[in-house]
């Protein structure tokens, strides 16, 4: 589901979280979501409290909920699945509003609806409060191949330079009065992609000759190394060990 | 479809974690080695990877948005597995597919982050690998024309993404959060996903063939068909001086990766896996509780009385041992088989090149 991607992702501002080295806080969001998984669903009241936690966070980064709700819309696809699910799982039947549904499939929706949601705030947050390359900066510091961080880099970079690519091939294909309308057109539309696959190898050819006439050798030298002190790391971990507690809180309860 | 958090359960998804990073990490190898050789570059493989595997990961990023009608309103996209892998090798297709799921679930909070290893092995990983293995047979069968390079990603792209939904069914089955019983999953996973598979193998097929049309040498799955040099010499068409072969490009010892390879499987089939199957699996709770064991007998899978059967070990008793021993037993079979394929190829490919 690659539609809805338009945003603008990150929200320029000077707060505690957006100071956090990037590193920090992509660990601080995975360890969240890590114990927002292992969480059992009967502990209702553990999700809200993680609700409340992530509110917190978004308020403390000064992200607008609107902004936050409107990105959430990503996870429509799944949430249609999870609707459907109270009428699909064999189990114990209850009645609401004259309509029988499965009470294992209630709490099978209400996890998926749960986690997900979450999850995808945080990374919501994550994304909203630290700038694209500082992000691939902090996942290098975590470890992640350097040829792999290099990949997704060009490929944040020149993605909006291939999206605009098709978008003016798109008004190209339009302004000759080209509508696509049903199976019929797949072959132009089609023969698009294919330009566009060649237009991108090419520039990919172009941009690695004129790094390596800048002397490009294979590795890009890291010019701003993000270290975290101490002080930063708690910061950063307080998400998460809150969630911890909360969820420690949720399996004996 | 990107899977969310919370869909799948925490130690499935360590594991698929696991399995997706040695994917990723044999993938840039593989990588390196296609986009290096590809053209007159040679030998600058590792730099050559960054820029072009970036661009392409772009490209599979922006078709995913092109929509094409398909009727009354609706519309679909390309998944772009296989048209990866054909137009650009199956390392680089897994690299590439991999880094555009890791941007999407970063960055754009599509997938969840504990399901990227789940998103990277059923996008990534056996939409390509069954694409391309098919396509690669396919070529290999077929005579050597353009038609058949086109029914062959045809054929491809069809198949490779209802067995991303029977993937996504396997790891649903095993570690699925919830009860929706598994045969109808299945069901209405690969029923649905054959019906996106048509559309995506037309799409395919048809940007196969433009990038063919025009510039052939770019297709990776169809290297073979480009017709040697030749020179018009005093009116006649001579064979022009093939290029001298690249030295062989040295790998680092492959030794040590396969052994770590072989004892992190032995580690997660043995030990990890009894934690995988130790909460009572939902399809088999649901099935006793509700009374379908006696319809689900018709699914009995023809194994079923194997001494393997169940993924445990007849005969001994304690459950997490003789589950731990399926696992080690089943690693080692596969290890045998997969290294008695590799032997014959490699003795073939050897007997080939001494006859030549």
């Amino acid at each position: 589901m690659g539609a809805g991607h338009a945003h603008k992702l990150y929200r320029h501002g000077h707060s505690p979280v957006h100071g956090l080295p990037p590193h920090t806080k992509i660990v601080a969001a995975l360890g969240f979501v890590v114990v927002v998984v292992s969480t059992p669903r009967e502990a209702v009241w553990a999700f809200a409290a993680y609700a409340a936690l992530l509110a917190a966070v978004a308020a403390r980064a000064r992200i607008p909920a609107g902004f936050l709700l409107r990105r959430l819309l990503v996870e429509v696809p799944f949430v249609a699945f999870a609707l459907l699910m109270p009428f699909v799982v064999p189990g114990e039947q209850t009645r609401v509003l004259g309509i029988s549904l499965s009470v294992p499939g209630l709490w099978g929706a209400w996890n998926v609806l749960a986690k997900g949601t979450l999850g995808t705030a945080a990374s919501v947050l994550l994304a909203a409060t630290t700038e694209l390359r500082a992000l691939l900066l902090g996942l290098q510091r975590l470890k992640l191949p350097p040829l792999l961080v290099q990949i997704a880099s060009f490929m944040i970079r020149y993605g909006d330079v291939v999206t605009d690519e098709m978008r003016r091939m798109s008004v190209a294909r339009r302004s000759r009065g080209f509508e696509a309308r049903g199976v019929r057109h797949w072959g132009v539309l089609a023969k698009s992609a294919g330009a566009l696959f060649i237009r991108s190898y090419e520039r990919g050819e172009r941009v690695h000759l004129a790094m390596v006439s800048r002397g490009y050798t294979g590795t890009i030298p890291v010019l701003d190394e993000v270290t975290a002190t101490r002080a930063q790391w708690a910061h950063a971990a307080a998400l998460p060990l809150a969630a911890l507690l909360i969820c420690l809180l949720g399996r004996t309860l | 479809m990107h899977v969310p958090d919370g869909f799948i359960n925490a130690p499935v998804s360590a594991v698929a974690g696991v399995v997706a990073a040695g994917a990723v990490a044999v993938s840039l190898r593989g990588a390196r080695r296609e986009l290096g050789g590809a053209s007159r570059a040679e030998g600058h493989g590792g730099e050559r990877a960054a820029p072009l595997a970036g661009l392409v990961a772009a490209f599979v990023f922006a078709v995913q948005m092109l929509n094409f009608p398909v009727a009354a309103g609706t519309s679909g996209h390309l998944l772009g597995g296989a048209l990866a892998a054909i137009l650009v090798g199956p390392w680089t297709g897994v690299l590439c597919i991999a880094v555009v799921l890791l941007v999407q679930g970063v960055l754009f909070a599509d997938g969840g982050l504990t399901a990227l290893g789940v998103n990277i092995n059923v996008m990534g990983v056996v939409t390509v690998v069954t694409a391309y293995a098919l396509f690669r047979g396919l070529v290999l069968v077929l005579p050597r024309t353009r038609r058949s390079v086109t029914l062959a990603s045809f054929v491809a792209a069809l198949v490779s993404v209802p067995a991303a939904a029977a993937a996504f069914t396997l790891v649903y089955a095993v570690g699925g959060t919830t009860d929706v019983p598994v045969g109808k999953v299945l069901t209405a996973m690969v029923g649905v996903h054959v019906l996106i598979g048509i559309g995506e193998a037309v799409i395919t097929m048809l940007t196969v063939g433009a990038v063919l049309a025009v510039r052939p040498d770019l297709v990776y799955g169809a290297r073979g068909l480009t017709a040697p040099l030749k020179l018009r010499v005093d009116g006649e068409l001579v064979d022009a001086a093939p290029a001298a072969p690249a030295a062989p490009v040295s790998t680092g010892s492959p030794k040590k990766l396969w052994i770590g390879g072989v004892v992190t499987a032995l580690v997660l089939a043995g030990f990890v896996s009894f934690y995988a199957s130790a909460s009572p699996d939902g399809l088999e709770k649901v099935a006793a509780d509700q009374g379908i064991d006696a319809k689900a007998d018709a699914y009995e899978h023809a194994t079923a009385d194997s001494p393997l059967a169940d993924y445990g070990v007849r005969g001994i008793a304690a459950e997490r041992l003789s589950g731990g021993l399926a696992g080690v037993i089943g690693v080692g079979a596969t290890l045998a088989v997969g290294t008695g394929v590799f032997l014959v190829v490699r003795r073939r490919r050897a007997a080939a090149a001494e006859s030549v």
